[in-house]
């Protein structure tokens, strides 16, 4: 790399634009404050300092779906509570992205068969990224879950945007829930 | 108070209004009749020797091959017992209302026992019990009942119920995914 080599000034960095985009993106990944059920004390576990949740710059916690970039949806979702789901996650700003906690989420759990108010998996509501298998998974397995949403982030690129075409969508399921 | 002696007060008493009792059992317990209880329940509360100032459940169970609906109100007597000791003397009794399953009607205790307010709701919500003058009732397509407490105000059918069949979607959320309905027809 002659041709590149000491031919500007220090402090010159050279990237792909994709590369630091997706860098600042999984590098700051601000969950919401979110839990419905049993699997929210593990996410609390994984938050406080033995599992520590800021080693992976994914920390901080934000009440409001506005600021938050991933919501972990933490427990049974019921059919009253379905659309409270999708109302947040519409509230998000993009980029952003779900992660499904637990057997609830995953596909209903426990609940499948006899549970008469259980949402069959979160998926059917919002889109899923990553699911975390579990009754209610060990922070160990969240942490597992929150490192390949980084992976996944990391092999976006800015030339498809997921959340462009899926946009219009997205407004309509918000006008036939509230 | 044994649970006998309770008994014998309120057939003193509502002679006419007592269906039934059995004390051979765990749960020893009266049946009152469905359009006299807020009268006993006020009774059993104010009474000076029952005293029944706690209601601390109402279950209610479904009878399918009887075809009834059946509202269980366990009812506790707690006060104060012996100033040496300090120990505090319970006495349990159990009241159990019968009603037709077409047409589950028994009126409200939340007056009696302000405990029985959410208690009622539940027993409507998920057995459809419909408890008349219900302080915090709403008008639905059969009348005045108790407002739901868990699930959706929009929900259809009484889940708890023995012939409940589950709801094959939800606003346009499918509610049985893989498999028809699993559970026995009756």
């Amino acid at each position: 790399m002659s041709w590149i080599e000491n031919r500007f000034e220090e402090g010159l960095i050279v990237t792909s634009l994709d590369w630091a985009i997706n860098w600042g993106r999984r590098s700051s990944i601000w969950p919401m404050t979110f839990g419905l059920a049993c699997c929210a004390i593990e996410m609390m576990a994984f938050g406080a300092s033995r599992f520590d949740i800021d080693r992976f710059r994914a920390g901080a916690f934000r009440a409001s779906p506005r600021q938050a970039d991933l919501m972990i949806v933490a427990g049974t979702v019921t059919f009253k509570m379905a659309s409270r789901v999708k109302r947040l996650y519409n509230q998000m700003p993009e980029p952003k992205y779900v992660m499904a906690m637990g057997a609830c989420t995953v596909g209903g759990g426990p609940y499948f068969k006899q549970g008469y108010h259980v949402v069959k998996g979160v998926d059917l509501v919002v889109p899923v990224d990553i699911y975390v298998p579990g009754c209610p998974p060990r922070p160990e397995t969240l942490m597992e879950g929150l490192m390949r949403l980084q992976d996944k982030i990391k092999n976006q690129t800015l030339a498809r945007d997921r959340w462009l075409n899926a946009k219009d969508e997205a407004l309509d399921t918000a006008a036939t829930t509230v | 108070m044994a649970p006998e002696e309770i008994a014998n007060i309120l057939k003193d008493k509502f002679s006419d209004k007592i269906t039934g009792s059995g004390f051979e059992t765990a749960h020893p317990h009266v049946f009152v009749e469905a359009k006299a209880w807020p009268e006993v329940a006020r009774f059993m509360k104010d009474d000076p020797q029952l005293r029944m100032n706690l209601l601390r459940s109402i279950t209610s169970v479904d009878m399918l091959e009887d075809d009834e609906l059946i509202a269980v109100y366990d009812l506790c007597a707690c006060r104060p017992g012996d100033r040496e000791t300090e120990m505090w003397e319970f006495d349990e009794f159990c009241v159990k209302v019968k009603v037709p399953r077409n047409n589950p009607h028994i009126p409200s205790v939340a007056d009696v026992w302000s405990a029985a307010d959410w208690h009622e709701r539940e027993a409507y919500d998920l057995m459809g019990i419909v408890f008349d003058d219900h302080p915090d009732s709403v008008l639905g397509p059969e009348g005045r009942h108790p407002r739901r407490i868990l699930c959706p105000d929009d929900w259809e059918g009484y889940p708890l119920r023995k012939d409940y069949r589950f709801p094959m979607e939800y606003h346009g959320i499918p509610a049985v995914t893989e498999y028809e309905q699993t559970r026995p027809v009756h």
